[in-house]
């Protein structure tokens, strides 16, 4: 009897990563609200939205996606690499992973600096001269890319956590629950902009 | 069995001492007292303001504030009961409290979770409180923040809807704290349709937090880039559209009126068969009707919305599925009421509080669908009709079916019993001073006196002065309940194990239980409710 007034650290795996699906379920519903207020306005302003994603660099943004696909392989790759207890391959595979979104965040300074350069950004003066749907449709491209680039800072906090968790053998072959919720996070981040690079970029 | 001395998780020695005992504890009963404690200074605080605007109101014009103070103090008044009390009142006190017990767990999944759970609650109203010192003065939009005058008004919006979404952010991690724990810890044996029905609207209630609150979230966070930046969402100059905002904002506002009722329905299911010794009537049709409430009160978000410019199409539309998420509704109180039938009933006092939350919740419901009907909804938009009906469902429903959860549980949470006369007198103090302060409202309200307002005609004085005198009795029966329960917490008899008789799991254990809940797994019977 007495054994069981001790706390023994209560593990439930399950538990952890059926938490971690809800909790993306809710970043989808905050993700949701903006898509629908961008779905009302592109189909009232269909062609002020097509003529400001003309404005956006294509490059960077395929790039961008191609970086941010590449890293969603390379955290589910380490998840394979930490079950096989190959334990420097996990890190080199995070450590890719980091640096992937390093790139992202780097390629995303430019692109808003050459925004911000030719005065384009939320209260400038040149946003007020815009016609409405344009106002719009940039004002909606800075708040969605801000906000998703908040989460890649978010996701990156996370592998740097998840990184030094694996380091000091807290995440193991047989307990690694947190890497995979750390890479469903970062699967949720790359998912997003898997719609808004289309939504934002692809306007025809 | 356990032959050692019984322990409660009051009396447990942990790592710390004092204070730090309870702030740094992760025990899903010690965070639920911290919860309660918060919570009840804060409604004090909510009711005191409530007061200052019952006697500004008791004579046309100017009594004892400004115009500009009074709309402060209603919005400060809302945003405070809304999302500081109401919002998580139920489920954070006795949900943390009693959802692991009900369903035989040693605490909810994730413990940590849920006490930063607490600090995100506690730091999201002392932002909410500092936004009505700052020096650009208290927001004064009321606690709907509509847009386009939230996006103008000088006052401190953006703290107050900052706090708005950080309290948001802590209801969401509560809600899924105990989807998991429902799916995760219940006792073996124990299948869905063998929980208790507290847990079920419980469960259904975290759906919610966690489907609704982030379209809340994203509307405030736009709603702060519009005053930050001008981003014109909301604002017809720079294209942007005012009703949006109102869409948005009640996509989440209403499915969160079903976040503070479900879980008083849950408590109210717990006390009638308990004090009626008999088993709950139609198990499955309470437990279902809960979910039926959660999925319907999803879509009927316009019915707020029928003077703000909608098509005809989406108006009878939102009013047919208005009409139709009454019926779950109305579905657990006959059930209530068919299990008081042929009942030995027992007139305690966490009873009596159960039959004045019938007795109200059936107004607000009532007059809930005249407002449901397009027709007359027109009418009575933006009069004290409307203030009576949503006081009469969530202080009427909500508040009642907290008091009555504390009366009914505060035997097993202290381990002490209450004076029962004191209490049976709060119980019709509260109750006459309710109805006297709320029903007047109705009258006036269809004789066209307008909400938030802060003077009006001489004709509607008679209701003012007799909802004053009526606030004045509430609240001296909130003062004689307080006093009561803080006297027997503090000096009360030894309460018994199970004082109620009740046949949940809680009235299994020790009042107040120990730490760890339950010392072998408990035996869980087919029907929770079974008195034979």
């Amino acid at each position: 009897m007495s054994e069981k007034h001790t706390h023994i650290e209560h593990r439930d795996d399950e538990a952890s990563k059926l938490g971690m699906w809800l909790f993306i379920f809710t970043e989808l519903l905050l993700f949701g609200g903006l898509f629908l207020v961008y779905s009302i306005f592109r189909s009232q302003y269909p062609t002020s939205f097509h003529e400001g994603s003309l404005e956006l660099n294509v490059t960077i943004g395929a790039l961008n996606t191609m970086v941010l696909l590449v890293s969603s392989m390379t955290i589910a790759m380490a998840i394979t690499a930490i079950q096989k207890k190959n334990k420097k391959l996990t890190l080199i595979l995070i450590g890719i992973t980091l640096f992937l979104a390093f790139v992202f965040l780097v390629n995303k300074y430019f692109e808003w600096g050459a925004k911000f350069h030719h005065g384009l950004y939320p209260g400038s003066d040149l946003m007020e001269l815009l016609d409405r749907g344009h106002h719009l449709y940039f004002s909606l491209y800075f708040f969605m890319t801000g906000l998703h680039a908040l989460h890649i800072i978010v996701g990156m906090i996370l592998l740097i956590i998840t990184y030094v968790k694996v380091k000091n053998e807290s995440i193991k072959h047989d307990h690694f629950v947190f890497l995979e919720n750390g890479a469903l996070y970062w699967h949720l981040v790359d998912l997003i902009w898997i719609f808004l690079f289309p939504l934002m970029y692809l306007i025809s | 069995m356990n032959n050692t001395e019984h322990v409660s998780f009051l009396e447990h020695q942990g790592k710390h001492k004092g204070i730090l005992a309870w702030i740094l504890s992760t025990d899903h009963k010690r965070i639920a007292f911290l919860y309660m404690y918060a919570i009840a200074a804060f409604f004090l605080v909510g009711a005191i303001l409530g007061l200052l605007m019952r006697f500004e109101l008791i004579a046309p014009g100017e009594t004892i504030m400004k115009p500009q103070t009074y709309n402060g103090i209603f919005t400060v008044h809302g945003i405070i009961m809304i999302f500081m009390v109401v919002i998580p009142g139920l489920s954070a006190v006795f949900g943390n409290f009693f959802l692991p017990i009900l369903i035989g767990a040693k605490d909810v999944s994730f413990p940590k979770l849920n006490l930063f759970s607490w600090y995100l609650f506690m730091f999201g109203s002392a932002l909410a409180v500092a936004s009505q010192f700052l020096k650009s003065g208290p927001p004064d939009t009321g606690w709907t923040f509509y847009a386009p005058y939230s996006t103008t008004t000088g006052t401190s919006v953006i703290i107050a809807t900052t706090a708005a979404f950080i309290l948001g952010f802590s209801s969401i991690l509560t809600g899924l704290n105990f989807i998991v724990t429902v799916h995760r810890l219940r006792a073996p044996g124990m299948k869905f349709f063998n929980m208790p029905l507290f847990p079920w609207s419980l469960y259904a209630t975290a759906w919610i937090q966690l489907l609704a609150t982030p379209v809340v979230g994203i509307t405030l966070l736009m709603l702060i880039a519009e005053r930050l930046f001008g981003i014109g969402f909301f604002n017809p100059d720079l294209g942007g559209d005012p009703v949006l905002f109102q869409h948005l904002f009640w996509i989440y506002s209403h499915p969160a009126v079903y976040i503070m009722i479900l879980p008083a329905m849950g408590v109210i299911t717990e006390i009638i068969p308990t004090f009626c010794q008999k088993k709950v009537y139609g198990y499955k049709a309470i437990a279902l009707s809960s979910l039926a409430i959660a999925g319907v009160g999803f879509l009927v978000w316009g019915h707020h919305m029928y003077t703000s410019g909608m098509s005809e199409q989406a108006r009878w539309f939102f009013s047919l599925l208005t009409f139709i998420v009454a019926v779950p509704s109305a579905i657990k109180v006959f059930n209530w009421i068919s299990t008081m039938y042929k009942g030995s009933i027992d007139m305690k006092p966490a009873f009596l509080f159960a039959l004045a939350f019938i007795f109200l919740f059936m107004i607000g419901g009532l007059t809930g669908l005249i407002l449901g009907s397009v027709a007359t909804d027109i009418q009575v938009h933006d009069t004290s009709f409307i203030v009576a009906h949503f006081h009469y469902i969530i202080f009427g429903g909500m508040g009642f079916a907290f008091f009555a959860g504390l009366h009914y549980w505060f035997p097993k949470m202290y381990g002490r019993m209450y004076n029962f006369k004191r209490a049976n007198f709060s119980v019709i103090a509260l109750f006459v001073g309710f109805n006297l302060l709320y029903f007047p409202q109705f009258i006036i309200g269809v004789q066209g006196m307008p909400r938030r307002y802060f003077d009006y005609f001489p004709r509607f004085q008679w209701a003012q002065i007799l909802s004053t005198i009526g606030g004045v009795i509430l609240f001296i029966g909130l003062i004689v309940m307080i006093y009561n329960l803080v006297k027997a917490a503090r000096s009360g008899e030894k309460a018994p194990a199970n004082p109620w008789n009740g046949s949940t799991l809680e009235w299994q254990l020790p009042s107040p239980p120990s730490i760890e809940n339950f010392d072998e797994d408990p035996v869980v019977k087919e029907n929770p409710y079974d008195y034979n």
